[in-house]
């Protein structure tokens, strides 16, 4: 009744016509990989995520992963699902081959993460952290802490987490005040209370590898005084023997939804740490790590969409409710033949199939940027996922939440009845939008720094991309003269929108613009993609699900589309509307 | 022990597969995976093989295609492949397959041979004991539990009541049930070693069959039609009024189900 089915197909299809995965397999490091190895690979992740993992979601939200007795407890059945996720080695595929890893192309895992995230979000957290830790701690200098965690990391047989969040430090990572002391053998002593920690703490693995931002002694204030360190929940000895380490969780919030997920409160009592790179030096490195994880956030607002999307279509195909026009009389007609559940449906496809080609295109640009022999490619992936980045994080969670909601919609009044099942994915995914840097830091981001990246060079080239599709749009006839128009007016939209966000003198305005921006770019954006993957389709073949590809796209571009250029006033309207009324005006008044 | 486990590529059957209209026969993609009731047998194979530092061999006929569902079952730890794919076998029935099967058994040896109960997409059901008459060995069916050690196979056969214990001296065929052990997914090292493990394929001439032999021209069976499965029936409503019980007991009865 819960069941989920990889879109797999949907997902080679982006591979081959957005990543051009081929291509990606070309370069070096990859010598080993090759199409039909990620084919046979993906085959089976999907199998064991649809068969292993997405059986645990809903008992993660009904029993969740409790505290007691000072220890977090997770769900027997995550236990079941975690030594098989590590046995079968899943978590190594994309992992650096020193240390165990595939050295398969990032895009590969990220497959794989669309998969697992699906399955079940709240347990999906905790690899898409070890992952991050695994990219930290590889980038680093310092050989003995590569050797000490990378390799069970890689394995998951220990897992990692982001520690950055205290009581008065949330957006604003500079105001934390968690110290870290030198010690005489050259290792910190850490003392602090952090709060947020996802799977802070947990009994699936034997260690926790946890990455925490902290300030030595005389750092300066803001986030340029800020060290990192790495803080093992045990720490390892020469002969691998465990010893405690100062470190323990006094408790686990409750919260609207991922409940399967452990958000500890975390408490350093002169916890054994060790400094990664240089000191003061923190927030660089673990923006490398958010970086990585914002992207993976961004892949959760469409993985639950695309779990809701297909709980809602199975609903709308048996529920009978009144007679769709043209049915026969007395029949009563499955609610997918109305025409409002139609707009439902199709929407959360064609939005799904957007966010889809966004998300794909930055994981394989991250492959481009590291593995292209080419410097020059390397740098302008590199510029391009910075760029996108914000986009796909904010965008593809936001869409996800109303996704998400569309998917309760569809089930009338038994869609906010809980024994249904699709009011978690609603409360799961609202999460997706606040942690890893709320969706309006993720606006400020875009408009303040990515914009006037290069001078506007970076973005301008990505809306020159776009630009470019209007040629074989042209060509490819009436059947795709709809996108065509609709795409070039949304651009030029986009583009005025661009311009004058980067011409504009007071930051204000620029910030008040910030969020209606990122919806338009992430619109406008989201339809370049289907309209790719529907010029590749028409290229392919005539099969039915090509020609739905063709007519996603259509409708994408007819319905959803145009809201874009509806934000551009919004844009534009500068910070004087927000300001307007002060504090006292906005309250109640009798 | 040198343990043979026939395997089958089959459609996916998650999505509709189409019949030839001429001859009924199913139209085989390039692209097949691994027939689920097979996952089964290799994975008693494995263990079995384990415990006697054997080997697994997998036998398939079929269109070799992309061998997408072969490289399944090497990737859950087989540890080769024969895989007898030629055009001339296209339109075999299940005695030529059989026979067919049991060419390339032999001629490969084997101490056990296991198989699936019935594939998925034929469901013919008979492949294994007519192998079995070919190899001239005996033949145990519906097994749910194996045990084979010291020249003796001892089988639980699946009964409707429980199981009985069959024994048969080795070497013999044995049909095992599905969902009677859990097959194990393949690990990620597994999948990137089947790419290198051997696959021989052979035709029907390298076991020396000619084209009377097989195929249509050697199979007895004619599919003379294919009917559609009829759509299931409007069940029936019982309405509530208190008493509902009483009218649903009476149906219970009806279908003697109680």
């Amino acid at each position: 009744m819960d069941d989920y089915t990889v879109p797999l197909r949907d997902i080679r299809f982006v591979l081959d016509h957005v990543c051009r995965l081929e291509e990606i397999t070309t370069f070096p490091g990859f010598e080993h990989v090759d199409v039909d190895t990620v084919d046979g690979l993906l085959v089976e992740a999907a199998r064991f995520m649809e068969e292993v993992f997405a059986p645990t979601n809903r008992i993660g939200d009904l029993v969740g992963s409790r505290f007691v007795d000072g220890e977090v407890v997770t769900p027997d059945e995550f236990k079941k699902a975690w030594r098989a996720y590590v046995e079968a080695g899943w978590n190594a595929v994309s992992g650096p081959p020193e240390y165990g890893g595939g050295g398969f192309p990032h895009v590969v895992g990220f497959a794989i993460s669309e998969m697992m995230t699906a399955s079940n979000l709240a347990f999906s957290l905790c690899p898409m952290l070890t992952g991050s830790a695994i990219t930290v701690l590889d980038d680093q200098p310092d050989e003995t802490l590569k050797a000490t965690y990378l390799e069970k990391l890689v394995t998951a047989e220990w897992t990692g987490t982001m520690v950055l969040t205290e009581p008065e430090a949330g957006s604003d990572v500079g105001a934390l005040r968690t110290k870290a002391e030198p010690s005489d053998d050259g290792t910190w002593a850490i003392t602090g209370t952090k709060i947020f920690i996802t799977w802070g703490e947990h009994d699936l693995a034997e260690n926790i590898v946890h990455l925490v931002l902290a300030r030595t002694p005389g750092a300066p204030p803001g986030t340029k005084g800020i060290s990192l360190f790495v803080v093992p929940k045990y720490v390892v000895g020469d002969d691998g023997s465990f010893e405690e380490n100062g470190v323990r969780c006094v408790s686990i919030e409750h919260k609207l939804g991922i409940h399967g997920s452990p958000t500890c409160v975390l408490e350093f009592e002169e916890a054994k740490g060790w400094m990664v790179g240089e000191e003061h030096r923190g927030m660089r490195y673990m923006f490398k790590m958010m970086n990585q994880a914002r992207v993976e956030v961004g892949l959760e607002g469409l993985a639950v969409a695309e779990r809701a999307y297909q709980k809602a279509l199975r609903y709308a195909r048996e529920r009978l409710q009144g007679r769709a026009v043209g049915a026969p009389p007395h029949e009563r007609s499955p609610i997918i033949e109305h025409p409002d559940v139609r707009r439902m449906l199709m929407t959360m496809k064609a939005y799904d199939e957007a966010m889809r080609g966004l998300l794909y295109d930055v994981a394989g640009s991250v492959d481009r940027s590291r593995h292209h022999p080419d410097d020059v490619v390397r740098e302008a992936a590199a510029a391009r996922v910075a760029l996108l980045t914000p986009v796909a994080k904010a965008w593809c969670t936001d869409v996800g939440v109303e996704m998400t909601s569309i998917g309760l919609q569809v089930h009338g009044g038994m869609g906010y009845v809980e024994e249904t099942g699709v009011a978690q994915y609603y409360r799961d995914s609202r999460i997706t939008p606040i942690y890893e840097g709320t969706n309006g830091i993720q606006a400020v981001d875009l408009v303040l720094r990515k914009l006037p990246m290069h001078g506007g060079r970076v973005v301008r080239e990505y809306l020159a991309e776009i630009e470019g599709l209007d040629a074989p749009l042209a060509e490819a006839g009436p059947r795709f003269a709809a996108m065509r128009r609709e795409l070039a007016e949304a651009l030029r939209v986009l583009s005025e929108a661009t311009t004058w966000l980067l011409g504009r003198d007071d930051p204000r305005d620029v910030l008040a613009g910030a969020t209606p921006y990122l919806r338009m770019f992430g619109t406008v954006a989201g339809g370049a993609y289907l309209v790719r993957l529907a010029l590749a389709a028409a290229k392919d073949g005539e099969d039915p699900w090509l020609r739905a590809k063709v007519a996603t796209a259509d409708f994408y571009a007819r319905e959803l589309l145009p809201s874009a250029v509806g934000l551009l006033g919004a844009v534009k309207a500068g910070a004087a509307p927000l300001y307007a009324l002060d504090p006292e005006q906005l309250a109640p008044a009798r | 022990m040198k343990i043979a486990v026939c395997a089958k590529q089959i459609p996916d059957p998650a999505t509709p597969y189409d019949l030839d209209p001429d001859h009924h026969w199913v139209v085989r993609p390039d692209d097949q995976v691994l027939d689920d009731t097979d996952r089964y047998g290799v994975e008693i194979g494995l263990q079995l093989a384990e415990a006697s530092e054997g080997t697994v061999t997998l036998f398939s006929m079929s269109p070799a295609g992309t061998l997408q569902g072969i490289r399944q079952a090497l990737a859950m730890g087989a540890d080769k492949a024969v895989v007898i794919s030629d055009p001339a076998l296209k339109g075999s029935d299940a005695a030529v397959t059989a026979k067919v099967l049991a060419a390339a058994i032999e001629r490969e040896g084997y101490d056990l041979v296991i198989a699936g109960t019935e594939s998925t997409d034929g469901y013919t059901g008979v492949v294994p004991q007519m192998l079995a008459e070919h190899l001239g060995v005996p033949s145990l069916t519906f097994a749910k539990h194996v045990e084979a050690a010291d020249g003796t196979l001892r089988i639980h056969r699946q009964t409707p009541e429980g199981y009985d214990v069959v024994e048969a001296a080795l070497p013999a065929v044995v049909t095992v049930t599905a969902g009677v052990v859990e097959p194990r997914y393949p690990t990620f090292k597994g999948i990137m070693q089947a790419k290198q493990k051997p696959v021989e394929e052979l035709s029907a001439a390298d076991l020396g069959f000619g084209a009377d032999d097989v195929g249509a021209a050697g199979s007895g069976t004619v599919v003379e039609g294919v009917t559609p499965v009829p759509a299931r029936q409007a069940g029936e409503i019982v309405e509530d009024d208190g008493e509902a019980y009483l009218k649903i007991l009476e149906i219970l009865e009806r279908a003697k189900v109680i």
